[in-house]
């Protein structure tokens, strides 16, 4: 066991975002998140992360454990000068061997010296996870890690995830709303609407109910991820009108 | 050498720069611009205080520094903002501050003094307590240099790395009300923000990485504080505004360099290209 949450709930304000959420990541085990916007994703993994105190519950994380944190996005402040280089080595030093490996493990083409406010999303979105690698962490947390990329790039993406996984015998905790690609490569998906709506392998969860009624409304625009149920969505048409 | 009062002068500015260069980076990167000025008003306080119980003005305007910083520290993020939580800490403490003065009976102290500072009359006493002050805060920033960094650039990701946010920006700010302390006689309640400021700015157009800023800021500032002097002594103007006019000009002519050097560069390339 990597990481365990237990009846977990967050408040925010007078918000309650998160509901007796329980989980649990062993090594070598994809954990995939999925939900609908403000389901409390975010909120989940910047919780397991420490950035946020739960209200009722409890976290419990191996001893020692090393976490890499991928956020969903990264706002630098233009007064700060920062090579690619140095914030790779943000906090720790690294060496340039180790680097360029992570790099390439990465996908990442030679930007080391890049100002890291130059890159485009997906470079940025690379380097991020570059430097979370190279700590060699225990457990990787990825926030929308595909968000913005093509479905080629998503595809790539996804199989590097899978190579990481396996040369670092890493747990991994994936936050998406990227449907199928997600489901196929994760031992157990949770399906998060404030509350656990639903969870197991993906086959299951793919045809529960719950799931279906959740992402209901995404089979106009996104008809492609879930070609497969197109006949179970006709009938629960009503459920998705109430919802 | 320490005898002359030229050179008492030129080694405190020059440990002031020198504290003040890297906390100037941060204050700009984390835009807390108004940190320096809410602490250097809130130091008035501290000058009433040691005049009262008759301490070294050092040791009160230390005092109220801290206690400001870490006030401040604590209240920042429960529902105030930065900004307005400094705003109402730097007036009241600078009004508190200027009628505690006037309360005093029998004591006629010269306010512009610690307004402006009055860096010709530093004493062997001030210099050892302006470097001993400096020497501590670049240990300390020295020492949390990464994790202050990564604080500022994403707490989320501090934390992810084990690194408390919070508890970095406490020992900046620490760091922070140090500097205000020991440099108040030097430039003075009013200039410090902009010996924070200015040299940091000024740097920040030269810097591929936050270290090479740091060390920039660092030079502009001494070069400011040795060249501000020679001015004042020149012309027989007010030493502390000076130097903050130096750092100044400093801020605008490298940028009009900069600029005009880059103009040139793209003309240049812009021709190649049509070539």
């Amino acid at each position: 066991m990597l990481i365990q949450a237990h009846n977990l709930s967050v408040q925010i304000g007078k918000n309650r975002i998160l509901k007796n959420i329980d989980l649990q990541v062993d090594r070598g085990q994809i954990v995939t998140v999925i939900g609908p916007n403000g389901s409390g994703k975010s909120t989940l993994l910047k919780t397991l992360i420490g950035a946020l105190q739960p209200s009722e519950g409890e976290i419990i994380r191996a001893p020692g454990l090393s976490i890499g944190y991928v956020p969903q996005r990264l706002h630098i402040d233009e007064t700060l000068p920062m090579t690619v280089q140095r914030f790779l080595q943000l906090p720790n030093r690294a060496s340039t061997d180790a680097i360029r490996e992570t790099m390439a493990q990465a996908g990442l083409p030679e930007l080391l010296r890049q100002q890291l406010m130059s890159l485009s999303g997906g470079q940025l979105q690379r380097v991020l996870l570059a430097r979370a690698l190279l700590e060699k962490p225990d457990l990787l947390l990825l926030d929308e890690p595909t968000q913005g990329l093509d479905r080629r790039g998503t595809a790539d993406f996804y199989r590097q995830i899978e190579q990481i996984r396996q040369s670092l015998n890493c747990g991994v905790i994936m936050v998406s709303h990227d449907l199928q690609v997600v489901m196929r490569r994760s031992e157990w998906v949770i399906c998060l609407n404030g509350h656990v709506c639903c969870e197991g392998k993906p086959e299951l969860v793919s045809s529960s109910a719950e799931y279906r009624a959740l992402f209901g409304f995404d089979e106009d625009d996104e008809s492609l991820a879930l070609y497969s149920h197109r006949g179970h969505y006709q009938g629960s048409g009503d459920i998705r009108e109430a919802g | 050498m320490l005898d002359d009062f030229l050179m008492r002068a030129a080694l405190a500015g020059v440990g002031v720069s020198l504290a003040a260069a890297p906390l100037g980076c941060f204050i700009v990167w984390r835009r807390m611009a108004y940190f320096g000025d809410a602490t250097a008003h809130a130091a008035m306080l501290g000058v009433a205080l040691s005049l009262t119980l008759s301490t070294p003005i050092f040791a009160g305007v230390l005092m109220i520094s801290l206690l400001m910083a870490v006030t401040v520290s604590t209240l920042s993020g429960r529902g105030y903002a930065m900004d307005t939580l400094l705003g109402v800490m730097a007036h009241s403490a600078l009004a508190v501050g200027l009628v505690a003065v006037s309360f005093l009976s029998g004591v006629r102290i010269d306010l512009m003094a610690y307004l402006f500072g009055d860096i010709l009359a530093v004493g062997k006493t001030d210099l050892a307590v302006i470097w001993g002050g400096a020497a501590l805060v670049l240990v300390m920033i020295g020492y949390r240099w990464s994790a202050l960094l990564l604080s500022t650039l994403s707490p989320d990701l501090a934390l992810a790395s084990g690194i408390s946010p919070r508890r970095e920006q406490l020992v900046l700010t620490i760091a922070l009300a140090i500097v205000v302390a020991v440099a108040i006689k030097v430039v003075g309640v009013l200039l410090i923000a902009a010996m924070l400021i200015i040299p940091a700015a000024t740097a920040r157009r030269f810097s591929r990485t936050p270290e090479a800023m740091a060390v920039m800021a660092a030079i502009i500032g001494v070069c400011a504080n040795i060249a501000g002097l020679a001015l004042s002594y020149h012309f027989d103007s007010p030493t502390g505004p000076t130097i903050v006019c130096v750092v100044a000009f400093l801020f605008v002519a490298l940028n009009v360099v900069n600029a005009v050097f880059r103009r040139t560069n793209r003309q240049l390339s812009n021709g190649q290209n049509v070539a």
